[in-house]
């Protein structure tokens, strides 16, 4: 019953969130200890799977032969793992950044971030790919009110945008698909080895994949990727913990599901129709990197990143190789502990100093150390330079391209770590090295001190990530091990 | 003669007999608690008849023979899947719009008149009802006379003088349908001697020419597709709609299309289909892109609309678009999307009629522009909840009941062969306008800054609209998490309309 538990726990938290409104002390403690409660009941879950078990929980049947299910396997485990742990994290730094900027409406924002965790979570557990749809949507419609926090004309137009592509590529593709799966292989559950597999072939099957990947807008692959630097007017929080971690992983974790569970490797491997996709993520990984370089703003320039990096998971599952697949897995991992950290950081500086231009941080490293010292480590994860987490997941990802024999894919990854280095490095050079040039300077020192506690364990997880990776690892090679056992 | 083997018949009596007592009702809250005791008193005969129809195989139908004088010389009164789930959405839907119209009607309908309305609200739910369960085609006319009369007074009580005038509209239109309803059940008599609609199905094929049959098809479709605003014959209904007293719109949205609709799937499908050939490549023929234009057209209009009301009725004529969809594709899977449809949609429209009435108290009757519910949701949150999560069934997010319809319909058109693509297309461009056209109402609600009138206090805060709103709204997510029932019944439905009656045993 854990799974089902842990998808009430967060909705049951939002309704005492909401009630605990007043009292800004109170609604504060809830959201730490729903949180913590998360993370613990998520992480009892972790024994059982790693020993090979699948935990359920069923909440009784939606269409025939389609139940609302929830089942926990290695994926799903690992990104509720990350999604419950930085909630914590990312509630900290909530509570200094949102009372430091005096925002408003902080109560539905605590609430309508319980509900998205919820939905995460419910995403990562679901057993068939209806239960995910309905979360998908859920998350999708309870991150709006966060989107459009602000509430100005400029926000609205943002969130709308946010909201549009989101509900018209589920809606029009996403869902389009579903029912097709389910026409054809008569269920939707998550299954070893696919199944569509002698039901759908050659160039419908091609189709198909492209209905998944453009229907699931949120593994932003271009040219659907344009809500998610529109997300960037919501409150630093949102974009930290939802636009780099929950809401964007969501995405990617549903393509890696569907290509692994509903195509399955070998099939998808077979038929070539589905060569497409390697391109179509080498594409948005160039263009967004190419875009990220010429972005002033600096939280539109980390939304480009995201977009670029999302696509290496994409393309990682796309080179269709057991090491590939777990790469993919490692990277929703390395890139959401470097990625937090990176918004923790921007949202510390506008907290500290109201910048958000990249051209006003000259010098910043000696007012902000802290901060900047963490913003360098995730740009170095970004990267991919060791000894940070970014760095792990880009060498399974090579090591799937290299069995692949896939060129293409270790081309772009060669062509977009340099683009990386070419817009972060300036970033990291200019705020350590370069005097202070940026008229209006203010004095200030560092953001509240829970922004800076969140954004160094963010930092430390992502320098830790590169040593202690071999839970993640082994979770991971389950997915894959029937895989390789049939075709070493 | 126990009470239960007369529950077909008390189903319309309950009602008709209780209508001259609401109108002798003095004081006149006793009126409305006359009345909701009688529709709520159909509604446990509905469900009660509902248990009924659910027993047994598939094609179970409980017959009742009026006065006891056998079908097909007596009235035969029919209970099967598909007149329980009508009937379960006419009685619910005239329950829940009573119980939280109180004050909205004592408010929009001048003192003296309100035993009177009452009594024509009982005419119209009898009316409604008896169309639904008899199985007699000249009594579906008399039924539909007495509801469209009793209709007509019902929404002529709007409190704008404009109710007049879109009633009348709306009195020309139902009865020139009505008429050619009846010139169709007329041709039919003439060549078949019957009024018994199995009766019929059993006789049509011994009629001595073709012909007359034909044009009673014709008619008898294009009567009821007026009655039930399929497009292009929807022009009645948008204002119709607008200018009622909230609390009728509540009701007759929720209902009356879908009655017209029940009467048009069993006409053509247990007493036409079967008998003359090509029918089934007609109906569809003409139906299936009328329904793909209704279901453009509706959506793009309400994307326009200006008054909430009027964008509600044209995301209506969009929504009998589905409706008449599923059932042009002739298959079961297409019939029990239909079926399932008209509960689904008249569940989100019904609750979204419901949050109107509230609007109505706050916000004044008619000032229900868009432009008027600006920052209402601040000041109403309860209220604009409730209309959110109807919205959301409205559009078919998952985990309402709109979902489930939404897929059933998406299922049964992608197994339409080269055609499946554009009806697929066509039903999720038009679930995007719908999100479209909902959020121009809702954006601005919850976060333009209200006006000042709102944020004075209320003199008289009621909350039976809301709990009654809240229980509508609670029922989408209901039937959207747990859609057995309506399921049920409309895959049962399909059978016996794919069926036909005598070719029962045919089945797998």
């Amino acid at each position: 019953m854990t799974p089902g538990l842990a998808f009430w726990l967060p909705l049951a938290g939002s309704i005492l969130i909401a009630f605990t409104g007043r009292h800004p002390n109170i609604r504060e403690t809830v959201t730490l200890i729903t949180a913590g409660l998360l993370a613990a009941m998520v992480f009892s879950l972790l024994p059982d799977v790693l020993a090979g078990g699948r935990p359920e929980a069923s909440l009784g049947e939606l269409l025939p032969g389609v139940p609302l299910r929830f089942v926990v396997e290695p994926l799903g485990m690992l990104y509720a793992g990350i999604a419950s742990t930085l909630w914590i994290v990312n509630s900290i730094y909530s509570i200094g950044y949102m009372r430091g900027n005096r925002e408003k409406h902080q109560t539905r924002f605590y609430v309508c971030f319980a509900i998205s965790i919820a939905a995460a979570i419910g995403i990562a557990f679901s057993g068939n790919l209806l239960t995910l749809f309905l979360c998908y949507e859920m998350l999708t419609l309870s991150t709006y009110p966060l989107v459009a926090h602000k509430g100005d004309a400029d926000t609205l137009a943002s969130a709308r945008v946010y909201l549009g592509i989101l509900l018209a590529t589920s809606i029009g593709l996403f869902l389009p698909a579903i029912i097709w799966t389910y026409v054809a292989a008569g269920t939707l559950d998550f299954t070893q080895g696919g199944i569509l597999a002698g039901e759908v072939q050659g160039p419908l099957l091609g189709l198909l994949l492209a209905l998944y990947v453009f229907g699931i807008g949120k593994a932003a692959v271009m040219p659907v990727h344009r809500w998610l630097p529109a997300a960037m007017v919501a409150p630093t929080p949102v974009s930290a913990l939802l636009h780099a971690v929950a809401v964007v992983k969501a995405g990617v974790f549903t393509v890696v599901k569907v290509i692994v569970y509903i195509f399955g490797i070998d099939h998808l491997f077979s038929e070539p129709s589905s060569s497409w996709l390697v391109y179509a993520a080498a594409f948005t990984i160039i263009v967004a990197s190419v875009v990220a370089l010429r972005q002033t703003n600096l939280k539109r320039m980390l939304a480009y990143s995201t977009v670029g990096q999302l696509s290496y998971v994409v393309l990682a599952a796309a080179v269709l190789k057991p090491l590939s697949e777990v790469g993919a897995a490692v990277h929703i991992v390395a890139h959401a502990f470097g990625k937090i950290t990176l918004f923790f950081a921007a949202g510390a500086i506008y907290t500290a100093s109201k910048k958000t231009e990249i051209a006003e941080l000259a010098g910043i490293g000696r007012r902000m150390p802290f901060t900047m010292a963490a913003f360098t480590i995730g740009a170095l994860s970004m990267i991919g330079v060791p000894p940070t987490g970014g760095f792990v997941s880009k060498w399974y990802i090579l090591a799937g391209a290299f069995q692949a024999d896939n060129y293409t894919a270790i081309f772009t990854i060669i062509a977009s770590t340099v683009l990386n280095a070419a817009y972060f490095l300036p970033i990291v050079y200019a705020a350590w090295l370069m005097p202070e040039t940026s008229p209006g300077t203010k004095e200030h020192g560092e953001a509240p001190w829970p922004a800076v506690l969140a954004l160094c364990v963010t930092a430390l997880l992502t320098l830790l990530f590169f040593l202690f990776n071999q839970p993640v690892i082994d979770l991971e090679m389950q997915i894959v091990t029937p895989i390789l056992r049939s075709n070493p | 003669m126990t009470l239960a083997s007369q529950l077909p018949a008390l189903q319309v009596v309950v009602p008709l007999l209780t209508a001259p007592i609401a109108a002798a009702m003095r004081p006149r809250d006793l009126a409305w608690l006359v009345t909701c005791a009688a529709s709520l008193t159909a509604f446990a005969i509905a469900v009660a008849l509902t248990a009924g129809a659910l027993q047994g195989p598939a094609d179970t139908s409980l017959r009742y023979d009026m006065g006891g004088w056998p079908a097909p010389f007596g009235i035969a009164l029919v209970i099967d899947s598909l007149s329980a789930l009508v009937l379960l959405v006419i009685t619910g839907s005239s329950t829940l719009a009573l119980l939280a119209g109180r004050r909205a009607m004592a408010l929009d309908i001048e003192p003296h008149r309100q035993p009177l309305f009452y009594a024509a609200w009982l005419t119209a739910l009898a009316g409604l009802c008896g169309i639904t369960i008899t199985g007699d085609a000249f009594n579906i006319f008399v039924f539909m006379e007495i509801s469209s009369l009793a209709t007509y007074v019902i929404i002529a009580a709007g409190p704008e003088r404009r109710a007049l005038t879109s009633v009348f509209k709306y009195l020309i239109t139902g009865t020139v349908g009505a008429t050619f309803y009846l010139i169709g059940v007329g041709l039919i008599y003439m060549m078949t001697g019957t009024l018994n609609l199995e009766d019929m199905e059993l006789r049509i094929a011994e009629a001595p020419s073709r012909g007359p049959v034909l044009a009673a098809a014709g008619f008898i479709t294009v009567g009821l597709a007026l009655k039930a605003a399929v497009f292009p014959l929807h022009v009645w209904l948008p204002n119709a709609y607008a200018y009622a007293p909230h609390t009728v719109t509540a009701f007759i949205a929720a209902c009356s299309t879908k009655v017209a609709l029940y009467v048009l799937l069993r006409f053509d499908f247990m007493v036409l289909q079967a008998n003359l050939p090509e029918h089934a490549a007609q109906f569809a023929g003409y139906l299936l892109p009328l329904a793909l234009a209704g279901i453009l057209f509706g959506s793009s209009v309400a994307l326009f609309e200006t008054h909430l009301k009027r964008l509600l009725g044209y995301s209506s004529i969009a929504q009998i678009g589905y409706i008449v969809l599923g059932a042009a594709m002739l298959d079961r899977a297409g019939l029990t999307a239909a079926t399932l449809h008209m509960f689904n949609h008249a569940l989100a429209k019904g609750t979204l009629f419901l949050a109107v009435i509230a609007l109505g108290l706050r916000l004044g009757q008619a000032n229900l522009n868009l432009s008027n519910l600006w920052g209402v949701g601040r000041a109403m949150p309860w209220t604009m909840g409730a209309f959110t999560v109807a919205a959301a069934s409205l559009v078919g997010i998952p985990g309402t009941a709109g979902f489930i319809s939404k897929w059933y319909l998406v299922s049964a058109a992608l197994q339409q062969g080269p055609w499946a693509v554009v009806l697929v297309g066509v039903i999720l461009i038009s679930s995007l306008l719908a999100v479209a056209y909902l959020w121009r109402v809702l954006e601005p609600a919850f976060f333009a800054d209200s006006p000042a009138t709102l944020s004075e206090p209320i003199a008289h805060q009621s909350w039976a609209p809301l709990v009654i709103l809240w229980l509508a709204a609670a029922a989408n997510v209901y039937f959207g998490l747990a859609p057995q029932l309506p399921v049920e019944l409309a895959s049962r439905a399909a059978a016996i309309l794919t069926a036909g009656h005598g070719a029962a045993e045919l089945l797998p």
